[in-house]
């Protein structure tokens, strides 16, 4: 099946405007008829579900925590970008759009860039409206700060807790429309399976995780806001929950999955600690602004941070990438830590961490602020203390997150990070009107594929799954169900529901007899490992054909030698994790398979046979210009549909920050 | 920083489910690392349970970086453990020292069921923030961000109350299990900023009667709340919304 993207035709500013000015209409009457399913309720599901909500159809929202305010989006911290050009520095919708393809590496969808970007203007408003306490100047107006890989402020913020601050704006919109009738909530519930009748999406089979019972649920359409799939790697900056299972359930049943090896590993993460660790922190990337990145210049150095004099420092990234410096995009940043590391260059107990260091920021401010307080010769330690201050200002919920976590004080030592999983670029296959390839399944927000290409840029993935949930899903949903009008409610003692929730039955009845010896927890550590070493940082040919095997085996000893304790029919955390590694194993695989066939390296995918002279990335344009979707045919055996990329406004170069 | 690793007694609550009484647990956990989060030490335990075949303890958590609220559990006598403005998943093995009996229970209220163990049902939250926590404002009728000029005292003040993150240790803390100051936080935020001012009286009216019908307790002033509260959120916010809840009442005709 030809993959079609129904991209409007006509010039790139003029497509959206057209297609919204074209599109089918469903009347209110009719809108009271028709019932939508959304699964997951972080910033994309929370504003799909209120604004769905508002214009009058019928919505059903689900997520898996207790309450829908939980969502992971709540723990995005740096900012939200939009082309307002509040700070007169030249910013603009093509600006923004501009940025996003090239830093996404020439992997990603012009027109759903433009789109992005032409929305992001109005998410900023509709946030406002709601409450949203953003940061403020004097002059009670809104501030802007900048992000890695632009050169203009566009980012809006609220401290370190953005991502908090919009998701319960979002939160408090569908609060409100459950109030007021138009959603129903059913939280602590996990989406199992997609119902299809007549190749149409019609509902959902979900779990209530409380009792264990499985439900029923009908929809005209059904939307997936399910997230992104980082916790492949069982060690990344996700919450412990997130997870594939949704998507994936999608993709078996024929939605599909577009680059899914395009995974973005974040340079600033608090490295791992011990054997035990559960989870990764992440460090603002606003940090990189003021902090400075080294290394010792002697491998093995086993002194003490400040023990280690300024001439014996490896300010890496200002030596190797002079123009940039400190403030080189994600991937590259990643990639030097992994590199001097690996050469045997790394700190802290694990030698797997670099410093990242606020010494000289500090010794900087303060001097600034003794200069305005006309104390021009003050002493070290006072303009240390002044500096301090500043600093404290900028970043202090971040710097005591690091203490609290390490137990050591920023302030006076340097800070140890290490590159961790952060965010997924691939997903579901979707359009331009955001439909996956399963008719009336749509998915937005992380979960889909379409607008961060090969790599995303800071500050904008709160932009996106806002924008797909306020401002594109309610005029595309629309123009799918203005067709379905005529379609009354299925009934779910429909044969297709029986079915489906037969089949979820078995496979939960399947998990649990096998009665191994192994637990959940240990198969996802492992299968983390096989990820992180082969297909992580750096991948080629030969680590991604052992990882496609290694995990095939993998899988085989997880169905036979699984432990879940437990019962059924009653909450049992162990049994709704073992469904997902189960469906994690699976993607794992066609990660790597994905991985294997992009022979090229571009934004967070880098395969060791496509690199310049000097190590840096190289793209294969010829070869490689299109979307890896991959249709699921059954175990193991998937086939690859490709969907070109051609680029009329961004004309593909070689990224380079030197 | 010096690393230690330690053997710890717990005592934790198990229950089945709502109806089942519970009671305490005794679990021995061994080399429990000074690095190591809460949680992670309760990952240690449960596959310690899982491996020996018996029930893992069910708790609460998600994000596992202090925001998304979710972890509730109330350690040794505190809501969140020993450490001031700090959440249970934030909270590392180093406060404790090898040897210590570490005892551990859900949150507390009538208004918080206990679902199984250390799992409570929070959802009278929301359904106090469904009763007015919110400002009403459609998708797209939004005028431009900037058209509203805001006094940045009052955007810093409305920010600090809307880092509240809804975990309920304020409630859990409280000997009334009042739920003040949640709500306070709400209806300090909006009636902070100008956009919340349409609804400014009716939002204080509803959130309160829906907090009192939930089962939530009075506010007797011990700010017990304040002092357990992981994000230092105020109680000049509770005095907040009883101003706001008096004027509300004065001058509302019902």
């Amino acid at each position: 099946m030809a993959l079609d993207s129904k991209i409007p035709l006509g010039e790139m500013d003029k497509k959206w405007t057209d297609y919204k000015g074209h599109v089918k209409l469903v009347n209110p009457a009719n809108k009271r008829k028709l019932e939508v399913v959304v699964v997951g309720t972080g910033l994309a599901g929370a504003s799909a579900a209120a604004s769905l909500g508002e214009l009058g159809y019928k919505v059903k929202a689900f997520c898996f925590q207790d309450s829908p305010r939980r969502a992971h989006s709540i723990a995005a911290q740096g900012g939200i970008n939009a082309a307002k050009n509040y700070q007169n520095d030249g910013d603009s919708v093509f600006r923004l759009f501009y940025d996003t393809v090239k830093g996404g590496d020439y992997r990603a969808r012009e027109a759903n860039v433009h789109r992005l970007a032409e929305v992001s203007a109005a998410i900023i408003d509709q946030c406002v409206a709601q409450g949203v306490p953003f940061a403020r100047e004097y002059g009670g107006l809104l501030s802007n700060r900048s992000f890695g890989g632009t050169q203009v402020q566009r980012t809006f913020y609220a401290a370190g807790q953005t991502g908090q601050q919009l998701l319960l704006g979002a939160y408090s919109a569908l609060e409100r429309q459950v109030a007021l009738g138009n959603v129903t909530m059913y939280s602590r519930h996990e989406m199992l399976d997609v119902v299809m009748i007549d190749g149409k999406a019609r509902g959902i089979i979900a779990r209530n995780l409380v009792t264990g019972e499985l439900e029923r649920h009908f929809g005209h359409s059904v939307l997936l806001c399910t997230g992104g799939y980082g916790n492949v790697f069982y060690l990344s900056t996700n919450a412990m929950g997130s997870n594939v299972t949704a998507a994936w359930k999608a993709h078996r049943k024929g939605a599909q999955f577009g680059n899914p090896c395009f995974t973005q590993i974040h340079p600033t993460c608090i490295p791992v600690s011990g054997e035990y660790q559960s989870k990764l922190t992440l460090m603002s990337e606003s940090l990189r602004n003021d902090g400075r990145i080294w290394v010792p210049k002697k491998k093995g150095d086993d002194r003490k941070a400040m023990d280690i004099p300024e001439e014996e420092r490896d300010y890496y990234l200002e030596r190797r990438y002079p123009a940039f410096g400190n403030l080189v995009p994600r991937d590259v940043a990643s990639r030097a830590a992994k590199e001097r590391c690996d050469e045997g260059y790394g700190v802290g107990t694990t030698k797997l961490a670099v410093y990242l260091d606020f010494k000289d920021a500090i010794v900087r401010y303060g001097k600034i602020e003794a200069g305005k307080a006309g104390n021009e010769n003050a002493e070290h330690h006072s303009i240390v203390e002044l500096g301090r201050a500043v600093v404290k200002e900028k970043y202090g919920n971040l710097f005591e997150m690091y203490e609290k976590i390490t137990g050591e004080n920023p302030y006076e030592l340097p800070m140890r990070i290490y590159p961790a999983v952060h965010y997924t670029m691939g997903g579901l296959w979707v359009d331009y009107e955001l439909q996956t390839t399963i008719p009336g399944l749509y998915a937005l927000g992380e979960a889909n594929f379409s607008d961060h290409g090969a790599n995303r840029l800071g500050a904008s993935a709160l932009m996106q799954g806002l924008a797909d949930g306020y401002f594109v899903i309610p005029y595309t949903l629309g123009n799918y169900l203005a067709d379905e009008i005529r379609t009354a409610a299925i009934a779910t003692t429909h044969p297709a529901f029986e079915e489906t929730e037969n089949a979820v039955s078995e496979r939960i009845n399947k998990l649990m007899n096998i009665k191994g010896t192994q637990s959940v927890e240990s198969f996802h550590k492992r299968l983390g490992k096989i990820m992180w070493d082969k297909c992580g940082m750096a991948r080629n040919a030969t680590g991604l054909k052992e990882a496609i095997a290694e995990i095939q085996q993998l899988k085989k000893e997880f169905w036979s030698d699984v432990k879940i304790p437990g019962e059924i029919n009653s909450m049992n955390p162990e049994l709704d994790k073992a469904g997902r590694v189960a469906d994690f194993i699976e993607l794992g695989e066609l990660m790597c398979i994905d991985a294997l066939n992009r022979n090229e390296s571009c934004g967070g995918h880098f395969r060791e046979e496509s690199q310049t002279d000097d190590g840096e990335a190289k793209r294969d344009d010829n070869n490689f210009s299109y979307v890896a979707a991959w249709k699921y045919n059954g175990d193991s055996d998937w086939q690859l549909n490709k969907e070109p990329l051609s680029f009329e406004i961004v004309k593909p170069s070689q990224r380079s920050y030197k | 920083m010096e690393h230690y690793s330690m053997n710890l007694t717990l005592k934790v609550w198990k229950q089945k489910n709502s109806r089942d009484k519970g009671g305490f647990e005794t679990y021995q956990v061994k080399d429990i690392s000074s690095e190591m989060s809460f949680l992670e030490m309760f990952d240690v335990l449960n596959e310690q349970l899982i491996t020996a075949g018996k029930d893992p303890v069910a708790f609460d958590h998600d994000c596992r970086e202090g925001i998304c609220g979710m972890c509730s559990m109330y350690i040794n006598g505190k809501a969140h453990g020993p450490w001031s403005n700090n959440t249970t998943c934030q909270l590392h093995m180093r406060a404790f020292r090898d040897g210590d009996t570490v005892v551990v229970e859900p949150w507390r209220s009538k208004a918080f069921p206990v679902i199984k163990d250390l799992m409570v049902d929070r959802t009278a939250f929301d359904r106090i923030i469904q009763a007015g926590g919110y400002i009403s404002v459609n998708t797209g009728n939004a005028v431009d961000a900037n058209a509203i000029p805001i006094d940045k005292k009052d955007a810093d003040d409305a920010f600090m109350a809307a880092a509240c993150i809804g975990c309920g240790a304020c409630v859990a803390s409280c000997k009334n299990s009042s739920a003040m100051l949640f709500v306070s936080a709400k209806v300090s935020q909006l009636a902070l900023l100008p956009q919340g001012g349409p609804e400014r009286e009716s939002r204080v009216l509803n959130m309160v009667a829906q907090m009192d019908k939930e089962g939530f307790g009075n506010c007797t002033n011990t700010y017990a709340c304040e002092a357990e509260c992981p994000k230092g959120i105020s109680v000049s916010n509770i005095a907040r919304m009883n101003r706001e809840y008096l004027t509300a009442g004065l001058s509302t005709e019902e």
